[in-house]
């Protein structure tokens, strides 16, 4: 049973949004990093996403693409996740997945990440650019060690595809909600629509959240009418820097409870 | 005889261990649209027929094959061969590959494309093909190499495309081909990423060598034709790969034939400047393809150092990786000054001025070629022309100022 999954059923069942939170590692620094994540599960975050920072980021725009090479830039090393991990999990009830792209897993030694990411209290992984056709290694270690695995579902992706995502996909599906990558946009793509019914279409029972783009309350709002949860991420980053974890928190608030289902 | 094999009849996804695809979800579709159109077109005589007729009336091919004695003595008693790819229109090989997939992009209805360059080659070509097609073409290049290779970049703009420098990370290659991946990931519907070496997911290692290999096929059937022998090595020099297995793959079961692999050592191959992949990496995925790669433990990429920008590239293609890991080719590393002074040589002895990309395969011979018994012959790729490293060789020689 995936922790992860059950929040945000719980959520929905209450027709409560479901927020969930990116943050990186290592931003600004380690210890600042893990300090932000504890306030944004304190402010309300129902999951959190913790980043990696890598040094080639195709998914991501300029806003997490600065933060994370700062997060590099500041000296950030793999094995400093773990430990933050730690600290964060063991401060919060809320699940903690880690996202991450694949080579810096592929270093670490796959089986490795996934025992030391479970031993630190860890909810599972988020892949943005692993295919479940290449992630043999990691179906199997996810599945001995009951993590979640969240694989991304896009609007281009065709029918089968988004019913592959939604079967081998546990804690959350990740619906993209525009052919772009992260970073917040003024109007969301009514395409992740179509991706969240295509997802549901497979008949599957794991939640499926919407993420890149979502800039707004309205927005958070909007995605929880229709899918289980919005997933926001440069918008966080862009709060913090003008106004630290106060500022953070504020904005945790405001996008969690601009409106109700 | 030596065991028949058949090791040119590998067609992807993967390369051994090596090739794949990890990219993000985004891209499947396009990638899959791509593989399906580029093997239909593969299998359709009028296809061929257009990029022949292409290759004759614009690129110029078949390219010659020039002997130079006189460069030869620099590498012991060998006969050494260039294998002009220098003479095609743009300059270089990158306009097979480049014709090839806007052909593809018409086939598939899109009218933009956009591409990553290093040293401007493929970017060059990439706007050149975009103005022959009445394409939208936008280049994606380095800040750093856009400095570097400013005569290139004016090239592309009198040919109508955009250049955008790239500001991120390293500022190279690396960073121009992440720069191209998030605008293909955002604009996949109404554009076609041409990408311009054998790395990236599949199928473009697959179709991009099969578009080179042309390279390859001409000079088997040259070299039989006119000197009536095929060459005992084959020397090209390495960044992603193209102009190597370009001229390789049509050789890959002639087991006679060795294959020398050239990659830019920069300051030296034992300091932490510079580009040999292959010979200094370790596994691992970059730009959608498992393969070798310059990492640091944590995985993640180390910046690449190269007097070339066309080889200033920390990754390398999938099956390059794999012909390293079975032996069937051999790769080396060339320091920066090896190359200049190479190209110099090459200049002087034949009055050939190669790229300092290409320089690199010509200094190899005149490294290993000594190892060779008396008599033997090397067909190096002559992959480009060094017009647009004016600037850097004034420097570099004093011809324009001191370094």
């Amino acid at each position: 049973m995936s922790k992860t999954a059950d929040v945000l059923n719980g959520l929905n069942s209450q027709n409560e949004p479901a927020l969930i939170g990116y943050f990186p590692a290592g931003f600004p620094t380690l210890e600042a990093s893990v300090a932000a994540c504890i306030a944004m599960c304190d402010a309300g975050v129902d999951v959190l996403e913790l980043g990696v920072p890598y040094s080639d980021p195709v998914m991501d725009g300029l806003v997490i693409q600065e933060a994370t090479e700062k997060a590099l830039a500041n000296g950030f090393k793999l094995k400093d996740l773990f430990p933050a991990l730690r600290a964060i999990t063991a401060a919060v009830q809320t699940p903690v997945l880690v996202m991450s792209y694949w080579n810096p897993i592929l270093q670490y030694g796959v089986e490795r990440f996934a025992r030391d990411l479970k031993d630190a209290g860890g909810a599972g992984l988020i892949t943005p650019d692993l295919i479940p056709d290449e992630a043999k290694q990691w179906l199997a270690i996810s599945e001995e060690l009951d993590l979640d695995r969240v694989f991304l579902a896009t609007p281009s992706s065709s029918q089968e595809r988004l019913a592959a995502s939604a079967n081998l996909s546990k804690g959350f599906v990740y619906a993209v909600s525009t052919m772009g990558i992260t970073g917040a946009r003024e109007d969301l793509d009514r395409k992740a629509r179509d991706v969240v019914a295509g997802v549901k279409a497979s008949g599957t029972s794991t939640p499926v959240c919407v993420g890149i783009g979502i800039s707004s309350s309205a927005q958070v709002a909007e995605v929880n009418s229709y899918a289980d949860g919005a997933i926001v991420g440069s918008l966080f980053i862009k709060a913090y820097l003008s106004g630290g974890i106060e500022e953070l928190k504020t904005t945790v608030t405001e996008l969690k409870s601009g409106s109700t289902k | 005889m030596k065991e028949q094999t058949n090791l040119r009849a590998q067609e992807g996804p993967y390369f051994g261990e090596y090739g794949g695809r990890f990219v993000p979800e985004s891209l499947i579709a396009a990638l899959d649209e791509l593989d399906a159109t580029y093997k239909t077109a593969k299998a359709d005589s009028s296809f061929a027929a257009e990029l022949a007729e292409l290759n004759r009336t614009y690129v110029g091919r078949p390219s010659i094959i020039t002997e130079v004695p006189k460069f030869a003595k620099l590498a012991g008693d060998i006969r050494v061969f260039l294998k002009r790819e220098d003479l095609n229109h743009t300059g270089s090989h990158k306009i097979n590959n480049v014709i090839g997939q806007a052909l593809l992009a018409k086939r598939m209805g899109k009218q933009r494309i956009i591409a990553e360059t290093g040293a401007g080659q493929h970017g060059v070509a990439s706007a050149t093909a975009a103005a022959l097609f009445g394409l939208e073409c936008v280049v994606y290049m380095g800040e750093v190499d856009t400095k570097r290779q400013a005569l290139n970049v004016a090239r592309m703009q009198l040919l109508g495309a955009t250049v955008i420098p790239v500001t991120t990370g390293s500022r190279t290659l690396k960073d121009a081909i992440n720069e191209a991946l998030r605008d293909w990931v955002t604009n996949v519907e109404d554009t076609h990423y041409l990408l311009g070496t054998v790395a990236g997911p599949h199928p473009f290692p697959t179709m991009v060598r099969d578009f080179h290999s042309i390279i390859g096929v001409e000079s088997r059937e040259q070299m039989l034709s006119e000197y009536g022998f095929l060459p005992d090595v084959l020397a090209a020099c390495v960044g992603g790969g193209s102009n190597a297995i370009g001229l390789f793959h049509a050789f890959l079961d002639d087991a006679d034939v060795k294959l020398w692999g050239f990659e830019a050592a920069g300051d030296g191959i034992d300091t932490p400047r510079h580009a040999a992949t292959l010979s200094k990496g370790r596994v691992g995925v970059l730009h959608g393809a498992k393969s070798y790669l310059l990492q640091d433990e944590d995985g993640q990429t180390v910046e690449s150092h190269s007097i070339s920008a066309g080889l200033d590239y920390p990754g390398v293609g999938p099956e390059h990786a794999w012909l390293k890991d079975i032996s069937r080719a051999e790769y080396f590393g060339i320091t920066d000054d090896q190359a200049m002074q190479a190209l110099m040589a090459l200049s002087q002895t034949e009055g050939i001025i190669p790229a300092i990309e290409t320089a690199h395969a010509l200094a190899g011979v005149i490294e290993h070629g000594h190892k060779l018994p008396s008599g033997s012959s090397i067909l190096i790729n002559l992959s480009g022309r060094g017009d647009k490293d004016m600037e850097t060789v004034g420097k570099y020689f004093g011809f324009l100022g001191s370094n």
